[in-house]
């Protein structure tokens, strides 16, 4: 599934980067490799964009980037 | 002199400790091509003064862009930028992986470089040893709080010494694949570029707008693509994880945040963190209208009473009209913005030190989606119904150029203060007073009318200029939301000061230049003094007025503003509006033969538009004029101030050029459409 698919609060592990090369390459060195453990935080009052827990930060991405994103639970 | 380059991801104090080096001796740097150009301070180091670069924050090399090819390129000394002797890496210690992944990218490169890391206090219990840290970084790792100067003076006694000693090895963390090397060896070849630099090509070059890539090195770079995309970032993160994050107790770690996750939980909530945004975005948005206002006024009576002055002294010849209406108006006009500039950027400044603004651009990130825009872009063009100048200028918190050129095209379409005396005049002379199904009063409808005119074309060009002018390349949004910190007020202070320095430096000797033109068009030729004896002084300032350029130009534009329903005496106020909007009132003033004293609430002004009359005994005044005259103030690039903050943030003519031109144009059409419409339906 991807990370869009993934419920609120809950938690997985990146198992494949999508999309353009610009936005791999943002996602990766962000931190948000295959194998990373990600939680899902909460989405934007107007639905978009997400709000990730990735290593030690926050990052916040958009429900079309978090599509894009392959995770495993 | 040594050249010291600090570096760092974006919210780890870097710029605090910036400021705390150089004691706040910055000037910015002369980096040609880009918009937002670093800092640059002195550095007094016991073996002598250095040059401190602050390099914009960043969390990789890997550049698209001009912007973000910068940072690799002061680095690293490629193109024009001179070698540096040291790199100094500030580094989160709350998130040092992540921090740390763009010190493997300067080590790859094979720069000197000591790494500062900052915010120890929050990291607590989780908090590496420095010592561990720099076994396995093999370089100087020293902790530093920029916030209380604690460590301040380490770190620049170490800065000394590694200043002085040779450059270090390139040091790579991961084995490169045979197919890796043979792409490197071939990069090297075609660019001349050091390993380290062919490897920053091999991801950064492709769909890039990066300048100094030989067509050889290009030509590499297109064969391999992104092949090597995966095994480098990975490569790196992986050696990261298992050296670098055993150091770091991760159960301590989430500490950290649980404040800010305290915080968010209100500030990000559906309905109270909404509740809160708009709270906050009134209060910076009144702050703008109304805070402002007493000190603007202070300004312009100060101003007023200094031509005055004048005037009183050199009684009415023209060294005192130019001392009094062309300088001391001209410098007036300039300062006349700092409260509102000093004002924005001090809320910016604040809302960007606390962290809030990421999560303004979390929260509107969905309302600027359709101009493919991020969320980034709502504060400046909020600003832009306060004025275009400090709103234009706010747009450097962007991050991509494309993005802020889209913003700073739009903005000048909001309803500013500036406009805002002109429809008071013309919807109070021309239309009455009285209500809408009883309730709602006319004149405050056709206010909010226009407001919701301008937001609607403002939409529209946004939404035109974004798939035609400014197509947007696919930018991911990826926003860090950094934890929320109490800023030093000195800090915020530097950066409100420095952002009204640029405003003044580089903007500011254009508008008095156009100022300066402006009242010259306004009093040249001079008038026969022969031709007005006996008329009073309004009587000689009007005729005074139709004989200058301006007039001359009132009454020549005649063929090209009939259709819009206006006549010569419109066209020369319409003139004077291009210097300021609201200059309007005093030119038409002037015209009328009343002075050049009267304002929007003048009722003698109202009651001359009223009487008025063309050559057929009709009303000049129609309201069917009246809003043709408020749809060209609405939609025309009436501001030279505007156009010159725009030359000094996109450093060319060519957009200020642009805009004048698009929305004159626009506005012209409007105005025709509105009053030859009108006219065709009955009204006027």
């Amino acid at each position: 599934m991807t990370l869009d698919d993934l419920p609120v609060s809950e938690s997985a592990m990146v198992t494949a980067i999508g999309g353009s090369r610009a936005l791999r390459l943002r996602l990766m060195e962000m931190g948000l490799v295959r194998g990373t453990r990600i939680d899902k935080l909460r989405v934007a009052p107007l639905g978009d964009p997400v709000e990730l827990r990735v290593r030690s930060g926050r990052l916040s991405v958009r429900r079309h980037e978090a599509r894009a994103i392959e995770v495993a639970q | 002199m040594s050249r010291i380059v600090l570096a760092g991801n974006p919210n780890t104090g870097k710029s605090t400790l910036f400021n705390r080096l150089t004691g706040g001796s910055a000037k910015v740097g002369n980096y040609p091509g880009i918009t937002v150009s670093p800092y640059e301070g002195k550095l007094a180091l016991a073996s002598g003064a250095a040059t401190l670069v602050d390099l914009p924050g960043t969390y990789s090399l890997t550049a698209r862009s001009l912007e973000e090819q910068l940072a690799g390129d002061v680095i690293d000394g490629r193109g024009d930028h001179p070698q540096p002797d040291l790199v100094v890496l500030c580094a989160d210690a709350t998130n040092l992986v992540r921090n740390l992944y763009l010190l493997l990218q300067v080590q790859e490169l094979g720069r000197n470089v000591i790494v500062a890391l900052t915010m120890l206090d929050e990291a607590g219990g989780s908090a590496p040893d420095a010592i561990a840290l720099r076994a396995a970084l093999g370089c100087r790792v020293l902790p530093v709080n920029p916030r209380t100067g604690a460590g301040v003076d380490a770190l620049k006694a170490a800065i000394d010494q590694a200043v002085n000693q040779s450059s270090s090895e390139p040091l790579w963390r991961f084995e490169p694949s045979a197919d890796l090397q043979t792409a490197l060896a071939d990069m090297q070849e075609a660019t001349r570029y050091s390993r380290g630099a062919a490897l920053w090509a091999l991801l950064s070059v492709g769909d890039d707008e990066l300048v100094g890539i030989s067509d050889e090195g290009r030509a590499v770079a297109a064969r391999v693509a992104d092949r090597f995309d995966d095994e480098v970032v990975e490569g790196r993160y992986r050696w990261l994880d298992d050296n670098i994050a055993p150091l770091i107790d991760q159960e301590n770690g989430e500490e950290i945040h649980a404040s800010t996750d305290r915080l968010d939980r209100v500030l990000l909530h559906p309905v109270l963190g909404f509740g809160v945004f708009l709270a906050l975005m009134t209060v910076l948005f009144q702050g703008l209208f109304t805070w402002s206002d007493p000190f603007i006024n202070i300004i312009e009576s100060g101003f007023g009473w200094l031509a005055g002055t004048i005037l009183s002294v050199t009684g009415p010849t023209l060294l005192g009209s130019f001392l009094a209406d062309g300088l001391i108006g001209g410098v007036g006009s300039v300062l006349v913005f700092l409260p509102q500039i000093m004002l924005l950027f001090l809320l910016l400044s604040l809302m960007e030190d606390t962290g809030y603004m990421a999560r303004v651009a979390y929260l509107m990130d969905r309302v600027m989606k359709p101009l493919g825009l991020h969320g980034r872009a709502f504060v400046p063009m909020l600003s832009g119904f306060a004025c275009a100048v400090p709103a234009i200028m706010a747009t450097r918190t962007m991050e991509r150029k494309r993005d802020r050129f889209l913003t700073m095209m739009i903005i000048p379409l909001m309803t500013c203060s500036a406009r805002l005396p002109v429809y008071t005049l013309i919807i109070a002379a021309l239309f009455p007073a009285g209500r809408v199904f009883g309730i709602f009063p006319t004149r405050g409808l056709m206010m909010t009318g226009m407001y919701l005119f301008s937001v609607v074309i403002a939409l529209i060009a946004g939404f035109v200029m974004s798939r035609t002018l400014l197509p947007a390349p696919p930018s991911p949004l990826v926003l860090e939301l950094p934890p929320y910190r109490l800023p030093r007020p000195v800090d915020v202070w530097r950066q409100t000061w420095r952002g009204t320095q640029h405003f003044l430096k580089d903007a500011g000797g254009i508008i008095l230049l156009a100022a300066i033109v402006m009242w010259g068009a306004l009093t040249f030729p001079r008038i026969d003094p022969g031709e007005v004896v006996g008329l009073g002084d309004e009587a000689v300032a009007a005729a005074q007025l139709e004989q200058s350029v301006a007039g001359r130009m009132g009454h020549a534009i005649e063929p090209i503003i009939r259709p819009v329903g206006w006549d010569w005496k419109i066209g020369v106020g319409m003139i004077g509006a291009f210097a300021a909007r609201e200059v309007f009132i005093s030119t038409l003033g002037e015209v009328y033969a009343l002075g050049s004293e009267v304002d929007e609430a003048d009722v003698t002004l109202r009651e001359h538009m009223k009487a008025e009359v063309k050559a057929d005994g009709k009303p000049v005044w129609s309201p069917l004029v009246g809003l043709s005259v408020m749809v060209f103030i609405a939609l025309g690039a009436q501001c030279t101030s505007t156009l010159a903050v725009l030359k000094r943030e996109t450093k060319t003519w060519r957009w200020p050029v642009f805009l004048f031109v698009w929305m004159t144009t626009l506005a012209y059409v409007a105005s025709l459409i509105v009053y030859q419409g009108g006219r065709a339906l009955g009204f006027g």
